[in-house]
């Protein structure tokens, strides 16, 4: 099973949010419409997207979601961060486009 | 006209509240410009316009002994002895207020005075500041502004129970408020987890709850989201105040929706909160019209669920 830390340790991934990084993780879901997230993403999924702010998180924790990526070099806002604490949801920072950190978080969970 | 537009005996019960509550020497000026007796009142006039007021008190040994007004001084500019001391002149039939004094008492010191201005004194009869009906106001309208913060936010998690085995929760939701957009669908399911559901409703209802609300925050003036729970099933209702949806079956499609591109840069206006609800309902209705738009999502419990929760016995 993977683990949302294996998400900083192995694809180095900046953490931005670290409380909730033990817990484990089941796939991911990839989207930039939250309704679209809400309707489709399944408890323990990664949530991989661009919105960098509050509203992910509401999303994250209302499905269950573990931890968010926020991709193409999109910072989290002070807020977000501290929402994420609260709800301990990991949260993660990268270059990386929503496709290459689909991919690679794939390969994570398929070793 | 009373001075200061507050009912000292009959106003809502947070104000008396207040008004009880709060002392003189919470509302008052410390910072004291006062005269010794040997001062002239062209002195006083000339303090007066530096500072923007429009009496000083006159003190001896931190005793207060008389008062000079703006009248005092046009007085003294139209008899012609603005030059001499103002001990001869000042007013010397005080009313003073005690700093203990609930600001109560002020209030109607102003209304029954019509000065614009009381000394305060302390215990001590030492005067330690002075206290007009804007300093009054000004106090009040901040706390007061407290007061409101504090309801709005108690009104949001209010919970009554029905008499019966239902319990409800009430939440208001403001338009355009994406800061605090989610809350009432975390608390709902908060409260779901609690109950010991199984995971397949609770998501269910976090689903319907949160793209509700969303819509609140979106579209609408403002409005209000209530989950009742009942022994087999919650229902999530959705009230807004307008300005109403134009055509429902439109807005009832995938894909289709009137939100502009700043909401959408956030994410939302994906056309899928209806019909996400929709798909999660066991039961879903809608009403629109220019005064407000209604929904309510049902979603019921599985008989296994019902038997582990206790709602049901099973039969032998």
């Amino acid at each position: 099973m993977a683990t949302v830390e294996q998400i900083q340790d192995e694809l180095n991934y900046k953490v931005r949010q670290a409380k909730g990084i033990e817990k484990t993780i089941t796939g991911g879901y990839t989207g930039d419409l939250l309704s679209d997230v809400m309707g489709n993403a399944e408890e323990g999924n990664v949530l991989i997207t661009i919105q960098a702010h509050k509203n992910s998180v509401a999303v994250a924790s209302l499905l269950g979601l573990p931890a968010i990526i926020l991709c193409n070099g999109r910072t989290a806002s002070d807020d977000m961060i501290e929402a994420a604490g609260e709800q301990s949801i990991a949260l993660f920072e990268t270059e990386d486009s929503q496709f290459t950190a689909s991919i690679k978080l794939n390969s994570l969970l398929s070793k | 006209m009373q001075t200061i537009p507050i009912n000292t005996i009959n106003s809502p019960t947070i104000i008396l509240e207040l008004i009880y509550r709060l002392k003189v020497k919470d509302v008052m000026t410390h910072k004291l410009i006062s005269v010794t007796r040997e001062a002239t009142l062209r002195e006083v006039q000339h303090l007066m316009k530096e500072n923007s007021i429009t009496g000083v008190p006159v003190v001896s040994d931190r005793r207060l002994i008389g008062i000079v007004s703006m009248d005092d001084i046009i007085q003294a500019l139209d008899f012609g002895y603005i030059e001499e001391a103002v001990e001869k002149h000042m007013s010397q039939n005080l009313i003073v207020l005690e700093e203990d004094m609930p600001v109560s008492f002020a209030i109607s010191y102003f209304d029954r005075y019509r000065y614009h201005r009381f000394p305060v004194l302390s215990k001590e009869k030492e005067i330690v500041g002075m206290v007009t009906t804007r300093d009054i106001s000004t106090r009040l309208l901040w706390e007061i502004n407290h007061e409101v913060e504090n309801l709005e936010r108690m009104i949001q998690t209010t919970k009554v129970t029905d008499g019966l085995t239902r319990e409800v929760q009430s939440f208001s939701i403001l338009k355009h408020d994406f800061e605090n957009a989610g809350f009432a669908s975390t608390e709902i399911k908060k409260k779901l987890k609690q109950s010991g559901l199984f995971p397949k409703t609770i998501r269910k209802v976090a689903i319907a709850s949160y793209e509700l609300e969303i819509n609140i925050v979106v579209h609408s003036n403002g409005g209000r989201i209530t989950a009742e729970y009942g022994p087999d099933e919650v229902i999530i209702t959705a009230e807004d105040n307008g300005p109403g949806i134009e055509d429902v079956d439109q807005a009832m499609q995938t894909g289709f929706s009137t939100a502009n591109e700043w909401i959408r840069s956030l994410g939302f206006g994906a056309g899928m909160g209806l019909p996400n609800v929709k798909s999660v309902s066991d039961d879903f209705s809608i009403k629109s019209g220019e005064n407000g738009t209604t929904v309510v999502s049902r979603i019921l419990f599985s008989e296994q669920e019902k038997v582990h929760l206790g709602t049901k016995t099973t039969k032998e």
